[in-house]
């Protein structure tokens, strides 16, 4: 076993009004890896993910990168929402983060090719957000956070707001995007189905104030199927992991 | 984008059953002219007077327009200022708002004391009307999702980057929201101007004219003047819906 990709050490968050977020967490992530933190809503794992990005601080707790702190671009974030501008093109949402590091447009083409192309929206490059449907949206945001080539993407239940068909099909092509590119996703989702089957790991959080009640490893085999979504042994996965999810949770 | 019968077919039914009953009223009663003239004398007034009444209008449209361009410029302005810290917004606004409820009749006088003629009138008109455009765009600028902004900051945005390609475009919905506030604004502030002025001044614009034909009981004069200020308040109110509208639709954007 390799050294992980980011070691996170007993993290605790208390907000400024004294409101206990995370209480105690601490997960490793190795390369390449698929881990899902799962969870009730308020459990934390949205501060968590945050916390991970460099968009929140800990109040306690260390955050390790063995292979050195991420620079700009080395970290991908997809949010609950597409979170895209407005006024911009698809390919111009796409383009932001080179914009804001300097890349021209030309220096930047290929790159954004090649990520449109990956999520399928080489023939949409120059419409609006609101032209397009919710999964083309979220596909976008997704576009957006691959396009500098992260080793690590963090993805905050992106695909929540979505009909069940639609989740299904994105999670198919994550899969098939994280096979192809190789990179790390620590995903934050409150579907168990969803965890089962996009995950290596499933990190069961507890109710408010956070922390891991239980890490699963998620023993189906690769590459995951559509019809694994019906299989006896899948199944069998879900229900241990939302016995575990039960426990943290009193009802 | 063309206008549905529904959206102009009830007014304009309304407006003719007002001038048609205004006329037989006037007719009926035998009411004296200097009093209140029926349409068809204002119109024939407006006819008569047309050159005379644009001219003015030329006048007081060029006194609006010049205080509503300055005032889409300094409320912008303003705004982004104030938006670089609390503190200038919390030094800066109190001003703002003293010039924005403070009466424009009551500091006209000084104004008009101080100041060249046409200066006068624009900075009247201009106080009148900046402040939507300011209020309006310092919310805008501030409506900017704060994932988006989670996002400028996870790629290492500067403040400027920010600003310029976060802040100022959300900002632009409600900046052209103010500046139709504005548009009616600065004409109002620019009649309330001349009022002050009045014949004093070499005044030449409509609201002088209003007085004037007031003066002299030429009262159909007085409501052809009028019927025209309030018909140019429309088309300036009607020209900045277009151009947000197109704008709006350009950009991708949809009106707040």
């Amino acid at each position: 076993m390799t050294a992980p990709l980011v070691r996170l050490r007993n993290i605790g968050r208390t907000f400024e009004d004294g409101t206990r977020a995370l209480g105690n967490v601490s997960v490793d992530v190795a390369d390449g890896e698929i881990v899902t933190l799962l969870g009730p809503s308020g459990c934390g794992k949205s501060t968590l993910l945050r916390i991970v990005a460099g968009l929140d601080e800990p109040t306690e707790g260390t955050v390790d990168w063995p292979d050195g702190t991420p620079s700009v671009g080395d970290t991908g974030f997809v949010f609950q929402d597409p979170t895209l501008l407005p006024w911009a093109s698809v390919r111009e949402n796409i383009y932001l983060p080179f914009r804001i590091r300097g890349v021209s447009r030309e220096a930047a083409r290929d790159a954004i090719d090649r990520t449109l192309a990956l999520v399928g929206l080489t023939d949409f490059a120059g419409r609006f957000p609101r032209q397009l449907s919710g999964g083309m949206r979220m596909r976008v945001s997704v576009a957006r956070a691959l396009a500098t080539g992260p080793r690590l993407l963090l993805m905050d239940e992106p695909f929540a707001a979505l009909d069940e068909m639609t989740r299904h099909r994105l999670n198919d092509d994550l899969l098939r995007i994280q096979a192809e590119r190789g990179c790390t996703i620590l995903f934050v989702t409150h579907s168990i189905y969803e965890a089962v089957y996009l995950s290596h790991r499933v990190c069961v959080m507890s109710e408010r104030p956070g922390r891991v009640a239980e890490d699963i490893a998620i023993d189906l085999a690769w590459p995951r199927t559509p019809e694994m979504r019906t299989d006896a042994g899948f199944a069998a996965i879900c229900r241990r992991v939302s016995e575990a999810l039960a426990e943290g949770v009193p009802a | 984008m063309r206008a549905r019968r529904a959206d102009w077919l009830p007014p304009v039914v309304i407006l003719v059953g007002v001038l048609f009953f205004w006329e037989a009223a006037v007719r009926a009663f035998d009411v004296p002219h200097y009093v209140l003239p029926g349409p068809l004398l204002i119109a024939e007034t407006f006819r008569k007077d047309s050159a005379l009444l644009l001219s003015s209008l030329a006048v007081t449209l060029r006194i609006t327009l010049i205080a509503l361009f300055f005032a889409a410029l300094g409320g912008a302005i303003l705004a982004f200022i104030m938006s670089w810290s609390r503190w200038l917004e919390r030094s800066l606004m109190p001003y703002a708002i003293v010039a924005q409820v403070t009466p424009i009749v009551a500091i006209a006088p000084l104004i008009i004391l101080w100041l060249e003629d046409d200066a006068a009138l624009v900075l009247c008109a201009w106080i009148v009307a900046f402040f939507p455009v300011l209020a309006n765009t310092m919310a805008g600028l501030k409506s900017a999702d704060p994932n988006l902004h989670a996002l400028f900051r996870l790629y290492g945005a500067k403040r400027w980057q920010v600003q310029s390609w976060l802040e100022a475009p959300s900002a632009l919905p409600y900046f052209l929201a103010g500046l139709k506030i504005s548009g009616g604004l600065s004409l109002i502030g620019a009649v309330v101007a001349e009022f002050v002025a009045g014949t004093g001044g070499a005044a030449t614009g409509l609201a002088y004219r209003i007085l004037e034909a007031g003066y002299r009981l030429q009262i159909p004069r007085l409501f052809a003047a009028l019927v025209l200020l309030s018909v140019a308040g429309i088309a300036i109110y009607a020209i900045i819906g277009w151009v947000s509208a197109r704008l709006m639709a350009r950009s991708g954007l949809s009106i707040p």
